[in-house]
């Protein structure tokens, strides 16, 4: 599980652009980690099971392992370390889950702010364990998994056999909110800190830029389609 | 007009998404613990999904979305400061105010069913009931099982509840309770009511009177303008047999009532300030966009010291809950420090509620907007629960030692 600044965040950064500016930012579980918990807990829920969340960051990200056990999970397990890119955050998780039994690991599709993408298919390699990407319907049967997969222009229905790695896609299930009765019962859960593996990150942030500030809109009237042509040939330089 | 949806009649869900951003000047946020931020964001998050959603259709037709009882319990909205060994949440009251604020700021009238129950029906229970009657009916209270209203206010007897008919006789092996109260939310669709009566002695006690006992009606109050997402009703005791086990053994006299509502009106300190801030973001977001003479309207003086006092009043009368909540939780907020936070945030959320209805013109007006719809819901928080004239006579008897009221 993620945490990323809160989708309302005004990003701006530091240090001559080489750094992201974290005063005042507020932090959330990233969204599609939220959509595998809450798929992770309606399973358990359905056939039985335990979900365990698994954090790779520093203590300031804890409020937001707590939410998680109060959504639901029946257990968190943070891994102090700054996860600073997705080769450490994926080594680092493989490194915990080696000698654990399980039947299924959950991870978002992305995070929202880096967009790595990475973090489920390096921890499936680092495990040897089959990857499904971006899914947007899991399904277990016995020691099976049907999984929808958005492809290109459709959808792809695999089946994998247990245990494997899966990322979610936004349509997987509709993420809870923590009720009281499930923030009252986080009080109680265990959140273990464990000690890093001492995994690395395998590349660094050099400088950051924010998108260039959207232009004024020129219209162009429907018939007029050598102008439009030749506007986006001379002027935007795009054709 | 319904109050409840039949079948057929279908609640329309708005597509407009909810953007709420909740304005923290003087990062108060600091002063609360993970957990109630933990507690305030997830209310706010189902409010988001639940409640803004339906809450204009419910208001602009008269409807009280019963539905969402269940979700308003699962979010802790019933008697969350009471223990947890009765079915409740067990928090602090910062916990309770975090909460209060968060529903009203979807809807006062939602609110109002959330205080009713949790303040004015719980709370008199478990503070002056038995065990038997705690156990009773806390924990089905707490689920949303079971809802409850309070019966106070009559007819010819206001704020001077003193004054109040409502009388019960003792017949040996039962009471018979006779009389009528009115503006009493959640009347209508109330399980229980609890209901503050005079015996042969002219001595104030509380009765908990349940719905299907024979003399006991809850005719609604019709043609409100003012939360109109709630249900409001007169309670009409007409020779009701009510057994002896239901009287509140633990109190005599006006005290029973009036702790009740320095509660809710606590809670209200609060939920106010969650109007307040709807309207203000609501302010700030169309002054941002709505354009005149070439420029955004928040570009414009008089917009902008609209905006910096709203902001101002907000984050004092975020401040003074704060303070206050403490003082609750110590068990030391008097009645009068209570008055003064319900008086003064309330005054402040209507202010706030009509200048912003001012900055968005003629769309203000509209359903498109929560402006009005939060400012004819205070108008009813500024009557109820003790009026804005009551809580200043109030402070002044605090001050002076002198009584005004009569």
């Amino acid at each position: 599980m993620s945490v990323v600044p809160d989708t309302t965040t005004k990003v701006t950064f530091t240090d001559n652009n080489t750094k992201f500016n974290t005063a005042g930012v507020q932090y959330i579980i990233n969204p599609y980690d939220e959509m595998s918990l809450t798929r992770a807990l309606e399973l358990t829920e359905a056939q039985g099971g335990t979900v365990t969340v698994i954090h790779v960051g520093l203590a300031d990200s804890e409020p937001s392992v707590r939410k998680a056990l109060a959504i639901g999970a029946h257990e968190a397990v943070r891994i102090n370390a700054e996860a600073s890119d997705a080769t450490l955050v994926a080594k680092e998780i493989a490194n915990w889950a080696a000698d654990k039994e399980f039947d299924l690991i959950l991870t978002g599709r992305e995070s929202i702010d880096y967009n790595g993408g990475m973090t489920g298919g390096l921890l499936a390699a680092h495990l040897g364990l089959p990857f499904v990407n971006v899914v947007s319907k899991l399904d277990i049967n016995g020691g099976e998994a049907t999984a929808v997969r958005d492809i290109d222009g459709g959808k792809e229905t695999v089946q994998v056999m247990l245990p494997f790695v899966a990322s979610a896609q936004k349509d997987l299930t509709e993420p809870r909110i923590p009720n009281m009765r499930g923030i009252m019962a986080a009080r109680s859960k265990p959140l273990t800190v464990v000690d890093p593996g001492g995994a690395s990150a395998k590349g660094q942030h050099q400088s950051y830029e924010m998108p260039p500030a959207k232009g004024a809109v020129q219209l162009i009237e429907p018939d007029n389609a050598a102008e439009l042509i030749s506007i986006l040939h001379n002027e935007a330089k795009v054709i | 007009m319904p109050h409840f949806p039949n079948k057929e009649e279908k609640i329309h869900r708005s597509a407009k998404q909810d953007l709420f951003q909740a304005p923290d000047f003087y990062a108060i946020d600091d002063l609360l613990s993970e957990e109630h931020k933990l507690i305030r964001d997830s209310v706010r998050d189902w409010v988001k999904k639940d409640v803004s959603p339906i809450i204009e259709d419910c208001a602009q037709r008269n409807i009280f979305p019963r539905h969402i009882i269940k979700g308003m319990a699962d979010a802790g909205a019933f008697g969350p400061q009471l223990p947890a060994e009765y079915g409740c949440g067990g928090l602090d009251y910062i916990a309770y105010g975090l909460i209060m604020q968060e529903i009203e700021r979807g809807d006062s009238g939602m609110r109002s069913t959330a205080s009713v129950q949790g303040s004015l029906v719980m709370y008199p229970i478990y503070k002056f009931g038995s065990e038997e009657q705690r156990k009773k009916y806390l924990p089905k209270l707490a689920s949303g099982e079971m809802m409850g209203c309070f019966g106070l206010t009559e007819p010819d007897h206001g704020s001077n509840p003193a004054g109040m008919v409502t009388h019960f006789k003792d017949m040996g092996d039962h009471y018979l309770l006779n009389g009528a109260k009115m503006w009493i939310s959640n009347a209508p669709f109330a399980d229980i009511a609890v209901v503050w009566a005079k015996n042969e002695e002219g001595k104030v006690r509380g009765l908990i009177v349940e719905r299907g006992m024979e003399g006991f009606t809850t005719p609604e109050t019709h043609n409100k303008w003012s939360l109109r997402a709630s249900a409001t009703g007169e309670l009409v005791f007409d020779n009701v047999r009510v057994p002896k086990e239901n009287l509140l053994p633990g109190v005599e006299g006006l005290k029973g009532p009036l702790t009740c509502l320095n509660s809710a009106r606590y809670g209200i300190s609060w939920g106010v300030i969650g109007a307040a801030m709807d309207c203000y973001d609501s302010a700030v977001r169309y002054s941002k966009e709505r354009h005149q003479f070439g420029r955004p309207i928040g570009g414009f003086q008089l917009q902008q010291k609209k905006l910096a006092e709203m902001l101002t009043e907000i984050t004092k009368a975020q401040l003074l809950c704060w303070r206050l909540g403490h003082l609750m939780n110590e068990g030391k907020a008097t009645p009068a420090q209570i008055s003064l936070a319900k008086r003064n945030n309330v005054d402040m959320a209507l202010h706030i509620a009509r200048e912003a209805r001012q900055m968005h013109g003629g769309m203000g007006i509209t359903g498109e907007y929560p402006l009005m719809r939060h400012m004819m819901n205070l108008e009813s928080v500024i009557t109820y629960e003790g009026t804005h004239d009551i809580h200043l006579l109030i402070l002044g008897m605090e001050i002076t030692g002198e009584n005004a009221f009569v």
